[in-house]
């Protein structure tokens, strides 16, 4: 289980997470929504260790990440698709899936694994040999993804994966993304995408201005009337 | 004036051995940019060093010339490191003139500490008979190091492209040189990457400064100076962060450096600046040098 408590984070001046605490029990999908600038990224790097904590804590399976390393919490399981995708564009599919399994010393199961991303996206293997850079953005995503598989993650957190990608490429990350949390792995989803997000989750959290301001079952916030006005598009 | 065969072949063996010098040195830096965006003002230093060190080792310790060698390319690399160990990875999250700053100290410091610890004055390198033998082919004579430095300087580059290409560090390399981030995210050790790639770099310097010392069989603490700017301007003009750019610019350099003076001599005492001219002109045609892809500037 992750279990984030009074997390803050500063860049310079700015508070951008002012003490937040939730949890993510495992085998869940749990997802954090709010609007642009809330904190959501922020949350993600201060986990993952790519931005440190000011105060608070972060910790996983009772063990206390903050102020580790980001490659040595990754090699716990834990696991990010950023935001933006970042593939690395001048290296080829191929070589970017090898990248997700970088720390992993296992080698033939790293091979049936590699089988099993380009299962779940043919794409990835007809392009294998291809720069990532000459992607599409929803292939781009399938990579971003896939990589992530590689390292077999036990949480996968998910940087906003839907976003600018048209809405058969969403709902596939989607499906996939329930496929992946059927099969045992804990999921932490970040998404503007309010509904998409809230509909498969366990356990939503509503984030505003780096704090936690509502929190609740996807299908009570998919019901609350903050929700539908400020993240659905709904009169409230 | 009537420009004798033998004389072309004469400049072109000298301009194959000063282009694969600065070739060597020129590669240092732009492995450094490529995987920090940061231009290792110590570098010219670092190849000093690695002179100095196969110095000592052969006249003060009277170790064999290959094993001087040996322990000379091992520490200069170590020496590299440490290097960034020290004035580089403090600041990594620094803004970048901070460690351009620290660069340019580290250079200073290593060029003074060089004249207080070997002395001001050059020494001359002890004669090693396998290098400085003339070989002459019919009227073309040469030091026979020059002929071992393109062939040293082409070996090197095939292992450094097959390290780089094809091996896990190599494409820990490559990685976060494109996205230090997301090479965390990897769980890739970038201060482990960083470190090789210093090592790497230094090695070669110190394969450059041993070749040159060879070559031009003096050392002084400031050695390193005209040679680590001239080898800074290959690797840009040839585009800096790209390993066979850095080649491409210390060939062009060491090449246009020896034609003009043998075919000009009444430039030869504005040698030093061609490689600035030649640096303007480029940057003015191609802004990311030769082999250099245009790139949106980080932020
Ligand atoms: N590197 C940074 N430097 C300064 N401020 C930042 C940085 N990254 C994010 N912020 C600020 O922190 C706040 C939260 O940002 P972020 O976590 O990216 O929000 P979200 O992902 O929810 O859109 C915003 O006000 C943003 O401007
Ligand atoms: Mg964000």
């Amino acid at each position: 289980m992750l279990k984030i408590d009074n997390l803050s984070v500063h860049y310079g001046g700015i508070h951008a997470l002012q003490g937040i605490g939730f949890e993510v029990p495992d085998g869940k999908i749990v997802t954090l929504i709010g609007a642009n600038g809330a904190g959501k990224s922020t949350t993600l790097k201060a986990i993952i260790g790519l931005v440190a904590a000011s105060s608070g804590s972060v910790s996983w399976n009772g063990e206390d990440l903050t102020g580790m390393m980001t490659k040595d919490i990754v090699k716990k399981g834990v696991v990010l698709v950023p935001e933006g995708r970042r593939v690395f564009p001048n290296l080829t599919v191929d070589e970017n899936l090898s990248l997700g399994a970088f720390s992993r010393t296992d080698k033939p199961v790293v091979a049936s694994d590699r089988d099993k991303v380009f299962s779940l996206f043919p794409r990835l293997k007809e392009r294998m040999k291809q720069k990532a850079g000459t992607l599409s953005g929803g292939e781009q995503q399938m990579l971003a993804v896939g990589r992530a598989l590689m390292t077999r993650p036990k949480l996968l957190m998910m940087d906003e994966p839907s976003l600018g990608l048209a809405p058969l490429i969403v709902k596939m990350i989607f499906d996939i993304v329930r496929e992946i949390n059927k099969e045992g792995t804990t999921v932490l989803l970040i998404e503007q995408n309010a509904k998409a997000a809230l509909e498969v989750a366990d356990r939503g959290y509503v984030l505003e201005t780096g704090r936690i301001t509502l929190t609740g079952t996807g299908k009570e916030l998919l019901a609350d009337d903050r929700v539908r006005s400020a993240y659905l598009g709904e009169a409230g | 004036m009537p420009m004798e065969l033998s004389t072309f072949f004469q400049q072109l063996a000298n301009a194959m051995s000063l282009g694969s010098l600065y070739a060597l040195i020129a590669i240092g830096y732009t492995m450094v940019y490529g995987i920090l965006r940061l231009i290792n003002f110590a570098h010219g230093d670092v190849f000093m060093l690695g002179a100095y060190f196969a110095f000592y080792a052969i006249t003060l310790l009277a170790m064999p010339w290959w094993i001087a060698f040996a322990v000379a390319l091992g520490l200069t690399a170590v020496f590299g490191m440490g290097l960034e160990r020290m004035a580089y990875r403090p600041l990594r999250d620094s803004p970048k003139i901070s460690v351009m700053i620290s660069a340019i100290g580290a250079s200073f410091l290593i060029q003074n500490l060089g004249v207080v610890i070997f002395g001001g004055r050059p020494k001359s390198f002890p004669s090693i008979p396998l290098f400085d033998t003339v070989v002459r082919f019919g009227p073309v004579s040469v030091l026979s190091v020059s002929l071992f430095i393109p062939v040293v300087t082409l070996v090197s580059l095939i292992v450094l492209l097959y390290i780089v290409n094809q091996t896990k560090t190599g494409l820990a390399m490559r990685a976060v040189s494109t996205d230090l981030d997301a090479a965390r995210l990897m769980a890739i050790d970038v201060n482990r990457t960083v470190s090789i790639t210093f090592g790497i770099g230094s090695f070669l310097a110190a394969l450059g400064g041993i070749m040159w010392t060879m070559k031009y069989p003096q050392l002084n603490p400031l050695m390193g100076v005209m040679p680590g700017l001239k080898c800074f301007i290959a690797a840009v003009i040839g585009g800096i962060g790209n390993i066979q750019g850095a080649v491409l610019g210390g060939f062009i350099l060491g090449a246009l450096e020896i034609l003009i003076v043998a075919f000009l001599p009444e430039l030869t005492g504005y040698r030093d600046a061609f490689a600035f001219v030649l640096l303007i002109v480029v940057l003015l045609v191609k802004p990311a040098g030769l082999l250099g892809k245009a790139q949106a500037v980080k932020v």
